[in-house]
This record gives C-alpha cells, structure tokens and sequence, in this order.
C-alpha cells in the first residue's frame, strides 16, 4: 500500500463532520459483512446444540443414520458416511483436476502464444459461470450413462486383479456412485485451480526465467526447476481453493452420486451421499426438532470445514504474492 | 563439435522439453473440449422442446403435453432483482469502506469477513436461512429466496467493486481534496461515477452468479408449479425446476429441464460472459 493512500484512508479523522457521518455509515454497510459470519457461527451451533449434547462425537464418527424411531432402531443420527462420501469425492476431484489444470496453466501462460493462450484460459475460465445445476443435468444424462457403460467396465478389467486398486473397482458399474461425483466434481473446480495457478505463475520473477533461458536451458527445464519450485506453494494453496470448492459443491453431486446406500465400502462404484448431498436431499424430512438440529449440525460442519480450507489456501497463496510485492521494491 | 554422447543429451533435452509442450497442450484443449461438450449437449438436447408455450405458460401435470416455465422464468428474476436491492447497499458500502477508509483491525476484520462469506458453500446459506428465517416465519417464502441469494451476493459484489475502486489512480482523489472537497463528496461525486459503468458489471455478475444458485433455493424458496407473485409462499425458480424436472422419472420432463437449462445457461452465460469481456478490456486499458 502506498503512502498516498495510507493518507488518503486516515483522512477522515482531520475533517469535518459530514466527513465522520459518511466514514460511520459505509463502517455500518460493511460491519454487516462481519455481523453475517458472526450470525452464521453462533444460529448454527445454537441450533445444532441438541443434537451435539445428545450425541457429541458420535455425530461423527457414527455410521447409523436414522431418523425415524421405531422398536428395533433408535434415532440416531451418525454421519460418518456422508464424511467419508465428501472425502472420497474431493480427493477423486482433486486428483482429475489439478493436473488438468496446472497442465493447462502452463500452456497458457508460459507455452502458448498470447493469441492462443488468452482465449484458451478464458474459455476454460467459462466453466465457472455455468450453474451448478447444469453440471448436474448433464452429469445425470450424459456423464453417468457414460461411466457405467464405457469408464466403469473398463476400469474393471484393467484393475481388478492389481492387489489393492482391485477393491476400489469391486461390484457392479452403477454410474451413479461416488467415482461419478468425484469426476463431475473435478470438471466444476478445474478453472478455479486454472485461474489461480495461472496467476501465480505469472508472479514468478522473470529474471529468473530469462536467467535460464540464457544459461541454454529448454523450456521443460525452466519449468521444471525455475517456475514450478517458486509457484509450489501457490499451486497447492491454489488445489486447496478448489478443494474447499468440491467439500462445498451441493447439488451437481447430489444429481450423480445416488444418494441411496448408507453403508461404507471401499469401491468406488458404491452409491453415496456426501454432507451437501444429504442436506440437500433430507432437510424437507426433517420434521422433528432432533432432525432439525442434526441437518443445521451438519450444516455446521461443512461450513468449518470449508472456511478451514479456504483460510489455509489464502494463506499459502497471499504469502508468495506478498513476497513478490517485496521484491519489487 | 559435439561428441557423440553429448548430442544425445541434447536431444534427450530437445525432446523432454517437445513432450512437456505437447502434454500441456493437450490437457489445456481437454479442457476446453469439456466445455464445448457441456454446452453442446445442453445446446442439442434442450433446442427441441423451445417453443412459444416454454416462455408463457406455466408447467402442466404429467401427461398433458406443452406447458412451459414462465412462472419459474418469474420467479428467479423477482427473487433475484430483490436480492440484488438488498445486497447492492451492503456490497458496495463494503467496498468503499475497505478502500476509502480500511485500516485497523476493523478493517482487516471486514476483509477476512468478505473472504469466508465468498467461499462459503452455497447450501450453508440455504441452511442459514432456512434455520433463520424458514423454520421461524411462516415456512418457505420467495422472500427467504431473495434473502439468501442476496447473502451470496454481498460478497461478490463487495469484492468485484473493491477491484474496481482500486483502480482509480490516487491523483484524482488528490486532487479532488486539495480543492477543498470533503471527502464524501470526492468519493460519491468522483470516485464512484468515474468508474460507474464497471460497478454495474460488477453487480451484474453477481446477479448471473445468483441467478444460477440451485442449493439456497431449495432450503429456501422450495419451489412452486404455479404463478406466485406473494412474496410469503413459496416460490418456483428456474435451476429449482430444472432440478425437478431433471430426477424425475418422465421423458417429457427431462426434455424440458434440458431446454430450462439451455435458456438458464443463456441468460448466465450472457451476461457474465460480457461482463468478463468488458471488465478485462477495460482494466487492460486502464493499466
């Protein structure tokens, strides 16, 4: 920040009045912002109280989820399932997406000629701006039908007797299952993980670039060992975003994932929920005031999970551009 | 001369260095062919079932041909023009605290604020409003609708105005206030029209962005198959009747969620498709 504007900022305090009202009204505009983040922590965990006193950590480490009472079965609310649903996905999303991305990254910003490489990123950049729900109509009638007939089989045949791989790829190719989720996942955080990436790779020094260049080295290995060691914490930082994306994708998963088993096997092709899934498709049930409070808790829990990721990405992100600011002094 | 062994190094090196271009390249255009694969599928499937009746009449019960999505087409422009009045205020007078005035902690604690609100999944604002104001007043509502939408959209406009602000050159406020000119006035009469047209594009693209929210919708709005312009009942919107028509087990209907999607994808993709034109352009120029 520079000197002007830290004057510029300060400047209100030497003014007259109308100065101060107008410094107190945009204060109260954007203490609202804060009052939201407070009021969405403190409704959340108030509402969610009865169901952590009932069932504390169990809520999430509990694989039983049932909500109506009857003589054999207790309302019991468990989520691990829905825990290990949103993992299995996000992992599945980040390990399609990243190298999608960051391969992508590279081509337009440092192999691509700028004519070609704009519009590549912003078409990709695009994909944003297509709603969620698109991606789950499509993922429903195109994708899914795809998975089970071509991707799914496939994978069987190639991976069913490697010793560990094989159990991933157990039972019949259902199309809607957690692997479905996860790749319609990976397409809807590939041009946030391409953005950001891109961005950070622009911060790489140039100098250090042409310094190679000049030492004769070819492109991969200025690549490989000027930009990639320098942007490394900005691309994991860059996953994370995405990751935090995926964590918190609603309704795209919840058109593909099935949403129909509850129990917990190693296969991929296994129908599943994750958190955002299961709100999704439970909260309408949710009729008694135990029901309720389980849902906002879960609820609560992406949002801590979600914010956590997020805080951590900005972190790594903001520290390397911060020292690119530093450097320029 | 190069020795034997070297020139093979270096045409070890040659063609490493060819084989990183060509698999960058080819996962950047994997990329792009899954775009053009999303819209061309939603282009082809959805362009048969458009039609005069789509954008006039409301949806019929299953079995009865025709019908459309007008009350849904409705639905998501009152909900989201009125998330947006709701939000415009807050979003902007954000930005130009951050900017105009941001120091202390306060301000590093709007910043964080704006940067959790962004990133918030979108179900956990359904999930807020539907704790807050569904289970509290009166059940699902258009107006629990709007709100959530207009929760997402703070942030998103705090942010994109925030750039925006900043990007007017410091000489101008100078010179503004070495004239003697309060500093509200130098903001709301300088600053701000000056770069009036990109606060537009701005709001816009968190209109675009809101206008595609499915998850808060649900939690909140719920949906509805018939005209409601009773902001207290529950209202249709269209990613809500696409999601509907889209699980539900009947041909006719998929074929309708695909052309709702269609025209949803069009009026998104419009908008904030121009909008990132115009915005880059116009930073390029400006820089």
């Amino acid at each position: 920040m520079s000197r002007i504007t830290k004057l510029w900022q300060g400047a209100s305090k030497a003014a007259d009045p109308s100065d101060r009202r107008f410094a107190a009204f945009v204060a109260a505009m954007s203490a609202v912002v804060i009052l939201l983040v407070i009021g969405f922590v403190v409704l959340l965990t108030i509402d969610s109280m009865p169901s952590i006193r009932k069932f504390g950590f169990g809520f999430l480490t509990g694989s039983v989820w049932n909500p109506v009472e009857t003589e054999l079965n207790h309302v019991n609310f468990g989520t691990l399932p829905f825990i290990f649903g949103t993992i299995v996905t996000s992992i599945i999303a980040l390990v399609i997406a990243t190298p999608l991305a960051l391969g992508s990254a590279i081509f337009v910003s440092e192999y691509a000629p700028s004519w070609l490489g704009g519009p590549v990123s912003f078409i990709i950049e695009l994909l944003v701006a297509i709603p969620s729900v698109a991606y789950g109509i499509w993922g429903l009638f195109v994708l899914v039908p795809f998975m089970r007939g071509s991707v799914e089989p496939f994978l069987q045949t190639v991976l069913r007797h490697v010793p560990i791989l094989g159990s991933l790829v157990a039972g019949p190719p259902m199309g809607q299952d957690l692997l479905t989720g996860g790749v319609i996942l990976s397409i809807m955080i590939l041009p946030t993980i391409l953005s950001l990436s891109r961005e950070i790779i622009a911060q790489v020094p140039r100098l250090q670039k042409e310094g190679m260049l000049a030492l004769g080295a070819t492109k991969w290995e200025v690549l490989s060992q000027a930009i990639l060691p320098y942007a490394r914490g900005g691309i994991i930082g860059a996953a994370m975003l995405g990751l935090a994306r995926a964590i918190g994708e609603t309704m795209a998963v919840t058109m593909v994932i099935g949403n129909s088993s509850r129990k917990i096997s190693a296969s991929l092709f296994t129908p599943g929920y994750t958190i955002a899934s299961a709100i999704a498709n439970q909260f309408t049930e949710a009729d008694s005031a135990m029901y309720f409070s389980a849902i906002v808790e879960l609820g609560l829990v992406l949002l801590l999970v979600a914010s956590v990721f997020n805080v951590t990405s900005r972190l790594l992100v903001s520290r390397l551009v911060a020292r690119k600011e530093g450097a320029d002094v | 001369m190069y020795r034997a062994g070297e020139s093979g190094k270096f045409l070890r090196r040659r063609l490493v260095g060819g084989a990183s271009v060509a698999l960058a390249a080819t996962l950047a255009f994997l990329s792009v062919g899954i775009l053009f694969l999303i819209v061309g599928h939603v282009i082809v499937n959805g362009v048969a079932s458009l039609n005069a009746d789509f954008f006039t009449k409301i949806p019929k019960p299953y079995g009865e041909a025709g019908g459309g999505i007008a009350n849904a087409i409705m639905g998501t422009v009152i909900m989201t023009l009125l998330a947006a009045v709701i939000a415009i205020p807050f979003g902007v007078g954000t930005a130009i605290y951050i900017i105009e005035f941001g120091r202390g902690r306060f301000a590093s604690a709007v910043r964080f604020a704006v940067e959790l609100l962004a990133e918030l999944p979108s179900i956990v604002v359904g999930v807020f409003i539907w704790a807050l104001v569904v289970r509290n007043f009166g059940g699902y509502s258009g107006i629990a609708g709007s709100l959530a939408l207009s929760v997402i959209m703070i942030p998103i406009i705090a942010r994109s105005v925030e750039e925006i602000l900043r990007l007017v050159p410091d000489s101008l406020r100078e010179a503004a206030l070495a004239l003697g000119t309060p500093k509200w006035k130098v903001v709301i009469f300088i600053v701000i029209p000056t770069v009036l047209p990109s606060i537009f594009t701005g709001i816009m693209l968190a209109v675009a962005r809101a206008a595609g929210e499915t998850a808060p919708l649900l939690l909140t709005a719920l949906g509805n198959s018939f005209f409601n312009f009773d902001l207290r009942k529950p209202m249709a919107a269209m990613p809500l009747q696409i999601y509907t028509y889209a699980v539900s087990p009947y041909d006719d209907w998929h074929n309708k969620a695909w052309a709702s999607t269609l025209v949803l994808i069009a009026i998104v993709g419009i908008l904030s498709g121009a909008v990132k034109f115009y915005t880059r352009r116009w930073k390029h120029e400006s820089h």
